[in-house]
């Protein structure tokens, strides 16, 4: 069993801090993380790696010090990490993305099962999973939160939906996007840290057609980014006031 | 034309496909049609587009898309394309627009933007003008398509109102028996349906609790609140973590993003993780102690004071007014 695993670093959100004066988000001075919700689908490979005995591939794009997540990965028990970086993919948008990420995925395959996280916490779209799913053309479930049974050839698993939890069968190779419910994420073990630390990390050299790479190769472009603005004045008051609040905002 | 992709629950139109409805017609560009994947409807709901001002509606159907499997759904949609060349398909960020509409854009090669809350159009271009909230909330950005077709967007639920139907309006209905469906590699096996506190998705009203409710013993305050009031019930990530209450209720950047007419936090302090999942809401109140607490930075009406007083005494308040105006508004 071969599961692949894609992650993203991104900034702590919790740190992020909005420059008021151009708009923009300060960049300095803020960790890099891997992305909170990707911590899931790390604890589910390596919940499949304890269980299956599966060999756990961690890949990850983006600029030379998303090395780092990888690294994580592996502190957590991963069994490799690939990089794909360069100037080329600066700027790509989710399509950009997935296709290069299907790519690194078909070289180091074949996979049995690939997890992603439901979404990164600074893109926020959640659209790589089932972008990676089609570029590779293969089944898809989004939201899963419970991974049920997994064999050889197909796995069963629930997903969430906004009307409930869905049970489904699902053939391998497939693409799941997990959610927070699939487990309590580990923390790294001091073998995986050193482990980690020295494990070599490839930069994957793939075939790709450089048209559909980067800011030129993304359908999509960033044409304005601005701040939010904030114009609720909070009126403070007491019980009656707030059966006056109410009867006003709800009938 | 502008098409928008309709969902379907249970025979039913969902209620995000009239609030695409409303986003497409909003745009003023054009006429405005339905695509819709999934297991025939009855000529009734499909009528209800019409009355909205839908002037084609396309209905792929087939009761071997009784669910939504990637596969067919997909293959329905690209044949939609390849047919109609839209120059714009929005539909919902829901659970189905969101797995669907990037897997589409793959295979389609065009541009997708997820979750916007504002569309227009650029009066130069003509092209479509998709803003969307990105890092949590922190910044806004607004994205285009300009070489790519379709236009493909996702539009956050609730955050606008649906279409409503008016007399004599016209339209065309084409249903396509499609055949040649690809078999799905999934299959259903069983669906287990929320209970009304838990359809925080749909919910006009939200209730949420925070980890001021200090144990779970004291949550029963708060769901007779919310039953009051009509309203689903939220947590923040504490409560869930503590396994007072499950998964499904957590609203935030680990959850659910919620985007409900009236919002209520109990006991909440406004971490920005959780701001990050409400705070577009239509009206916020907060019930907390402390009186510099951040939820009170995002709400229009706050009540300072110990919640374990506040809520019952709430309650009574509501109750006892009989308050035809909370049933009514359902």
């Amino acid at each position: 069993m071969k599961i692949a695993l894609c992650i993203k670093q991104v900034p702590d959100t919790r740190s992020v801090r909005m420059d008021e004066a151009t708009g923009t988000v300060v960049r300095e001075g803020v960790e890099l993380i891997v992305n909170p919700l990707d911590l899931y689908a790390i604890e589910l490979a390596l919940q499949l790696k304890e269980q299956h005995n599966a060999e756990v591939d961690a890949f990850t794009m983006g600029p030379p010090q998303a090395a780092g997540a990888l690294r994580e990965a592996i502190a957590m028990s991963a069994d490799r990490g690939f990089l794909i970086s360069g100037r080329e993919f600066a700027g790509s948008d989710t399509w950009s993305t997935a296709y290069v990420l299907a790519a690194a995925i078909r070289q180091q395959g074949p996979y049995d099962l690939i997890i992603c996280g439901e979404r990164a916490t600074d893109g926020d779209t959640g659209q790589v999973g089932p972008g990676i799913a089609a570029a590779l053309d293969l089944p898809v479930a989004a939201y899963v939160n419970h991974l049920l049974k997994l064999d050889a050839k197909s796995c069963e698993l629930t997903r969430l939906t906004e009307h409930g939890s869905e049970k489904l069968r699902m053939a391998l190779p497939g693409v799941i996007t997990v959610v927070k419910e699939i487990g309590e994420p580990r923390l790294p073990t001091l073998r995986g840290k050193l482990r980690a630390k020295t494990q070599e990390i490839p930069i994957l050299k793939l075939d790709l057609d450089p048209t559909l790479l980067g800011l030129k190769g993304s359908p999509t472009r960033v044409v304005k980014i601005f701040h939010p603005q904030m114009t609720r004045q909070c009126i403070k008051g007491d019980i009656g006031q707030a059966v006056e609040f109410l009867r006003e905002v709800i009938s | 034309m502008i098409w928008i992709l309709a969902e379907q629950f249970n025979g039913r139109i969902e209620r995000i496909s009239f609030e695409l409805l409303t986003r497409a017609k909003n745009l003023n560009a054009g006429n405005v049609g339905v695509l819709l994947i999934g297991p025939p409807l009855g000529d009734d709901e499909l009528m209800r587009l019409i009355a909205c001002g839908v002037s084609r509606v396309v209905a792929y159907e087939s009761p071997q898309m009784a669910h939504f499997l990637i596969e067919p759904h997909v293959y329905c949609l690209q044949d939609f394309v390849k047919a109609n060349h839209p120059e714009i398909l929005l539909a919902g960020a829901t659970a189905y627009g969101r797995t669907l509409m990037p897997y589409a854009a793959m295979k389609l090669h065009t541009g997708l933007t997820a979750d916007c809350t504002e569309l227009a159009i650029e009066p130069e271009t003509g092209l479509l003008l998709q803003t969307r909230p990105a890092i949590g909330g922190n910044i806004m950005a607004t994205i285009k398509c300009p070489a790519y077709r379709p236009q493909m967007a996702t539009i956050r639920p609730h955050s606008t109102t649906p279409a409503q139907p008016e007399a004599g309006r016209n339209g065309e209905i084409d249903r396509i028996a499609i055949e040649g469906l690809p078999e799905s590699r999934m299959e259903v096996l069983d669906f287990e349906a929320f209970t009304d506190e838990l359809n925080l998705n749909d919910a006009e009203r939200v209730v949420v609790v925070g980890r001021g409710i200090k144990k779970p013993e004291n949550l029963p305050m708060v769901f007779e609140l919310a039953k009051v009031l009509g309203a689903a019930v939220g947590a923040t990530r504490e409560v869930v973590d503590r396994g007072w209450l499950d998964y499904q209720h957590q609203i935030g950047l680990s959850g659910k993003t919620i985007n409900p007419k009236f919002y209520l936090g109990i006991g909440v302090s406004g971490a920005i993780q959780h701001l990050a999942g409400m705070q577009n809401a239509g009206k916020i109140m907060a019930v907390n102690k402390d009186p510099e607490a951040q939820i009170f930075k995002v709400a229009d009406f706050g009540l300072v004071g110990d919640l374990f007083e506040i809520v019952p005494e709430l309650t009574r308040q509501l109750k006892q007014g009989e308050a035809a105006w909370l049933n009514t508004a359902k």
